[in-house]
């Protein structure tokens, strides 16, 4: 892998551009692998970067059935946060925080992780109670939380509407320090060059279409590129893990629903932090581009169209202008959806199945973009030691047959 | 935005209706009698197919009343409205593709 660098820029400028390499390879698929992972999101690429970096594991492939980053990881709104409440889910995704941290100059890639902050609002008493609350939680787990008040608010977002006049007037906030946004297309392309210049092979166009399994055991998969045989096959496909599960026989605890998402027109900087409500129930952020990021909630019905309703973009809308009246007369540029794998407890599941050397990773829902290195660095380490790491332990499948639930819904405020 | 086909009230706007999820799910008869697993898959396993799902909707803001919809799940065209029960007005009322159709299908993935 050619280092990228200020003197890479320099050296390529001076023969006018015309000497850059593609980022990865774009290998023909090999008979078999020591793993195959399914799923060129940004988790699948980050399973298969930290197999071959942290276990030694890089006769990897990552097969995609379109091209890397095309599902969920380019079509979220990149909030990263880690102030969840319970302690199993705030120690997971504080983990991926601290990779994030360093990620940029780990994957030599620039993934634009800014830590410009993360708001989530109170409307009610009981709000700034749970407010209150998960503040403590999180500091007690280590993890950097305030509780901010509202005119302290008033003074940090300026266009915020804090008037105790608003129909859902604001009390207060969280505020998360070290949360932001990252730019979510550097992350997909970030991990596949690292993990391609470890040797991992990034299969894009190669839908996995069957999986073989003898005597309880896996061996392999049937693709729209050939059969493709290993023992150890990790499938990391967000809105259609039940698809790959059925193919192999199995059920999961998991529902696909659309989530939409917006941008506006660019416009002049004017916000630069993150805000969320989970009370009117929108959040949005301002891109360096200069539009303004906007998502809500997920359809109620199932659907893989990854397109939603009507209703839930107006619903977001005026949840927005209820926050920030001055954008009103924005224009909204783009829509679209995605596929999230929502499960009952709003918390992933990273585990073993009852099919040997068969991993799944999913249920990240509305909210796994944050959780991109941490969700790759634990998977990683499952499919490695046919063991889940004891981050993970606890986001097992048998949760819902023991009770163990982690009830995140609701906790973390809006779940992204 | 869908529109569904209220058994009793006929067509009308997806927003005066609730989500129920995956219809057919009986609930088990002597729940002491189930494992662990068994009782998990009732609580939490679905099926969530990719193609014709059968749901249950309310009325939520109309006749308040619960029923199924066909309804595929990934162009959202809706192919019938039917009973859950036995016995109401319009058992198995035929939504068709007219009636049933969902103006989001016209937009792009
Ligand atoms: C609108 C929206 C907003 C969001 N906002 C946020 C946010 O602000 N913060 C946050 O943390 N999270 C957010 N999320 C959630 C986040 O995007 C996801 O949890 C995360 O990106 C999932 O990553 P992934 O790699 O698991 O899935 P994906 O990126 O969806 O990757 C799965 C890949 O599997 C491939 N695949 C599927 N079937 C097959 C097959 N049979 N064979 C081969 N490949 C297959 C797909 O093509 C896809 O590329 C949002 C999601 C959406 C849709
Ligand atoms: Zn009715």
């Amino acid at each position: 892998m050619k280092r990228y660098s200020a003197f890479s820029l320099l050296r390529n400028a001076l023969s006018h551009n015309r000497n850059w390499r593609p980022a990865w390879r774009n290998p023909e698929p090999k008979k078999s692998y020591d793993a195959i992972v399914v799923g060129g999101g940004g988790h699948g690429l980050a399973t298969a970067y930290y197999l071959a970096k942290e276990h030694g594991i890089s006769n990897v492939a990552v097969l995609e059935k379109g091209w890397i980053g095309g599902g969920n990881t380019g079509r979220n709104t990149t909030i990263v946060r880690s102030n969840y409440l319970w302690t199993e889910a705030a120690l997971l995704y504080e983990k991926s925080m601290k990779l994030w941290e360093g990620l940029s100059q780990d994957l030599n890639y620039n993934v634009m992780f800014s830590q410009r902050g993360v708001y989530n609002l109170g409307h009610s008493p009981q709000d700034m109670r749970d407010i209150e609350r998960r503040v403590n939680a999180n500091r007690l787990n280590g993890i950097d939380a305030e509780v901010i008040s509202v005119a302290e608010l008033g003074k940090a977002i300026p266009y915020l509407n804090v008037s105790s006049s608003a129909r859902y007037p604001v009390l207060g906030a969280s505020l998360q320090r070290r949360g932001g946004v990252a730019r979510h297309d550097a992350v997909a392309w970030g991990f596949a060059r690292a993990a391609d210049a470890l040797g991992v092979d990034i299969i894009e166009q190669c839908e996995v279409t069957g999986m073989e399994i003898r005597g309880g055991k896996v061996t392999g998969v049937r693709t729209t590129r050939g059969p493709i045989a290993s023992d150890r096959i990790g499938v990391v496909v967000a809105g259609h893990a039940g698809v790959l599960a059925k193919m192999a026989g199995l059920r999961l605890p998991i529902e696909s629903h659309p989530l939409q998402a917006f941008v506006s027109e660019p416009i002049k900087p004017v916000l630069d932090t993150v805000v969320m409500s989970g009370a009117v129930h929108g959040y949005v952020s301002q891109s360096d581009k200069g539009e303004l990021v906007i998502g809500s909630g997920i359809d109620a019905y199932n659907g893989y169209g990854q397109r939603g309703s009507f209703p839930v973009i107006e619903h977001a809308m005026q949840a927005i202008i209820e926050l920030f009246p001055i954008f009103s007369r924005v224009r909204m540029l783009r829509l679209w959806g995605g596929i999230v794998d929502v499960a009952p407890d709003a918390c992933p599941i990273v585990s073993k199945t009852p099919v040997e050397g068969l991993y799944f990773n999913c249920g990240w829902g509305t909210g796994g973009f944050k959780a991109t290195p941490g969700s790759g660095w634990v998977f990683a380490h499952t499919m490695a030691h046919g063991e889940a790491h004891e981050l993970n332990a606890p986001f097992s499948l048998e949760r819902f047959s023991s009770g163990a639930l982690v009830y995140e819904h609701g906790a973390a405020a809006v779940a992204h | 935005m869908l529109l569904i086909t209220c058994p009793w009230c006929g067509p009308r706007a997806e927003t005066e209706f609730s989500y129920g999820g995956e219809a057919d799910i009986a609930r088990p008869l002597d729940p002491d009698a189930l494992s662990d697993a068994e009782w998990a898959d009732y609580l939490f396993y679905r099926g969530n197919p990719r193609g014709p799902h059968r749901e249950k909707w309310n009325h939520v803001h109309g006749c308040r009343r619960w029923f199924g919809v066909e309804r595929d799940t990934v162009s959202y065209r809706i192919a019938r409205s039917f009973m859950l029960s036995a016995g109401g007005p319009g058992a198995d009322a035929d939504a068709g593709p007219e009636s049933g159709g969902d103006a989001n299908t016209e937009q792009e993935d």
